[in-house]
């Protein structure tokens, strides 16, 4: 078993009820949720594996391939896409070069699309982990990704105003 | 005239629970330590008090269900999963006045005859989290929360459990399923939960928004809460006004205020010329400009063929195309239906599909009335409430924009050159 795994389980309690806070730990130490570590979790609560993936497939939440250093999802509900959310999803994956649900060849970025993240007054939005950059435009994409490529280059943490 | 965002409106107002209790906070608690739960529900019956998540089913009715329950132990779980697209009222008072919350669950406790609180909160909220992980910890220490509250015998604990993401774990029995670390799906009721709830156990199930405010009805009285507002629905709510509006944000108003009355007065007034405003997210129905006058309390817009819901005001513009809209709704419930029952899953798949064909010039005419048709058979056969009213707004910009979506099936085009042809 993964060693990080080992140290989830030990401060959890082997209860059905546990599983989703589980599998939301284990994502966080990975990144992702992958085979292995979904059948650990099984294991470790005695429950099928299959029930595990059930739930696990079930959430918005988790993802079954590693994101990207940044995981840029951008909000498509319909006060973002009132706002024209479609233009900002369309100017991203020109940016980066890949489509929706995908990670670019550097890892360095993953593009997904969330529906209403609950910023709406901020409308159209993207979210990087936790920080929300507000009202963008396709203009505003670039800056952001200029801003985010130089923090990977150099280490500098953008300047964050949800 | 506000109620829940008293305090945070006030100048220098902070999270802290110091802030809290300099503006009277917890005294609600102290005093129900005092009194007969028994004494505690009548006010809060009389207040008239109804659910702010969308239902509206009377708080007190459903807090005496629970109360009465004889099966121990009994939870009160707050639905914190605020997902309905366009809603963002219950994250400003967790991030905001967290205390009011806890506060107001422990009060919930004390009525029922139950110790144990539990948060459902969105996954994606983490501010709102790490605050209300404070502020639990800070309650505890002031023996606000915990064993024996304030000297008391009355003890009463609250965790926080993070939501995976998931739109129909804000529907209650979806929610509970999930708590227990299942798929979030609903169940068949009755049983309801305030039997059946929790581990089976009586649980009292409430919105943020509805339990914060609690505290106030029990200093003021229900009396004093059921004056205010509209009277089949009083007290106060928050409207979250998002879309072409130039003053997106919540407002707190009475319960009745009119709906030109939010956009205008506390919005700012529409970006353009208005075309269509769904009141109550997207799982109500679209109101134009002939129906501004309507009061937005529950049974008001509800008589006006929408419905309040939790609140999300979502004004859009002429600069929109209605079947465009119509088109993202459809995508939306198709992605979130739970798939436990085959009216909703298939339902909002095929609507789907259908919007899709007419957004790129392949739809069929006899759509426009099989649309109807299927919100008939998914509201009387859907189990909950996500099945029930996935097309109504479809439906809704059907009845109210019909030229639009006939234009785009015999001329297969887009006269504002939004959906692709």
């Amino acid at each position: 078993m993964v060693e990080p795994l080992e140290q989830i389980f030990a401060s959890c309690k082997v209860e059905r009820k546990e599983l989703i806070p589980l599998l939301q730990e284990i994502q966080e130490k990975l990144g992702y949720l992958s085979d292995d570590a979904m059948k650990a979790a099984a294991e470790f609560l005695h429950i099928p594996p299959s029930a595990v993936y059930g739930v696990a497939t079930f959430y918005n939440q988790f993802r079954f391939v590693p994101a990207g250093k940044h995981p840029l999802k951008i909000c498509l509900g319909t006060a973002c896409h009132i706002q024209g959310s479609k233009l900002i999803m369309e100017a991203m994956e020109r940016e980066l070069d890949i489509k929706a649900g995908n990670v670019t060849p550097d890892h360095e970025f993953s593009l997904d699309r969330v529906a209403c993240v609950g910023c709406c007054a901020l409308a159209p939005v993207i979210i990087d982990k936790k920080t929300v950059y507000p009202r963008m435009t396709p203009f505003k994409v670039e800056e952001v990704l200029a801003l985010l490529k130089e923090e990977n280059a150099h280490g500098r943490l953008p300047t964050n105003e949800p | 005239m506000e109620i829940i965002l008293r305090n945070i409106h006030k100048q220098g107002y902070s999270p802290d629970i110091s802030s809290y209790i300099t503006e009277g906070g917890y005294k609600a608690l102290e005093q129900s330590l005092e009194v007969k739960p028994g004494h505690l529900l009548s006010e809060i019956k009389l207040s008239k008090l109804v659910g702010r998540g969308g239902a509206a089913f009377p708080t007190g009715l459903k807090w005496e269900l629970a109360h009465n329950a004889e099966e121990y132990p009994k939870y009160v779980v707050c639905n914190a999963d605020e997902g309905e697209p366009g809603t963002f009222k219950d994250r400003i008072i967790m991030e905001r006045d967290p205390h009011l919350l806890l506060e107001a669950m422990a009060i919930c406790g004390r009525i029922i005859g139950s110790t144990q609180g539990i948060i459902y909160i969105r996954g994606e909220y983490f501010d709102a989290y790490e605050i209300l992980k404070k502020a639990i910890l800070d309650a505890e220490k002031r023996k606000f929360l915990g064993r024996n509250i304030l000297g008391s015998d009355f003890s009463f604990n609250i965790r926080l459990y993070r939501g995976a993401g998931a739109y129909v774990c804000g529907e209650e029995t979806a929610l509970l399923d999930s708590l227990e670390g299942k798929k979030g799906q609903s169940r068949v009721k009755p049983p309801f939960p305030t039997f059946t709830g929790y581990e089976d156990k009586p649980t009292a199930l409430n919105n943020v928004e509805t339990l914060s405010n609690i505290p106030e009805i029990v200093l003021k009285g229900g009396e004093w809460f059921s004056k205010i507002g509209s009277p089949l629905s009083p007290g106060t709510k928050l409207y979250c006004l998002s879309g072409n509006i130039h003053k997106p944000g919540v407002y707190e108003l009475p319960t009745g205020t009119p709906l030109s009355e939010l956009l205008g007065k506390y919005g700012g007034g529409v970006e353009g010329k208005l075309k269509a405003v769904l009141p109550g997210g997207v799982s109500s129905s679209f109101l134009t400009d002939r129906e501004l006058s309507v009061n937005m309390d529950y049974p008001s817009v509800a008589k006006a063929g929408s419905a309040l819901g939790s609140g999300a005001v979502i004004v859009i513009n002429d600069t929109h195309c209605m079947v465009d809209i119509a088109k993202r709704c459809t995508e939306f419930f198709a992605h979130e239906s739970c798939g436990m029952c085959t009216p909703c899953r298939e339902g909002t798949k095929r609507a789907k599909e259908m919007l899709t064909g007419i957004t790129q010039g392949s739809g069929e005419l006899s759509s426009l009335e099989l649309l109807r048709d299927m919100r008939k058979v998914m509201y009387d056969t859907s189990r909950c409430g996500l099945g029930q009213s996935a097309l109504n707004a479809v439906v809704s910009a059907i009845e109210k924009f019909r030229d639009e979506f006939e234009e785009h099936i015999a001329a297969k085009k887009c006269n504002l050159g939004i959906c692709s042809g």
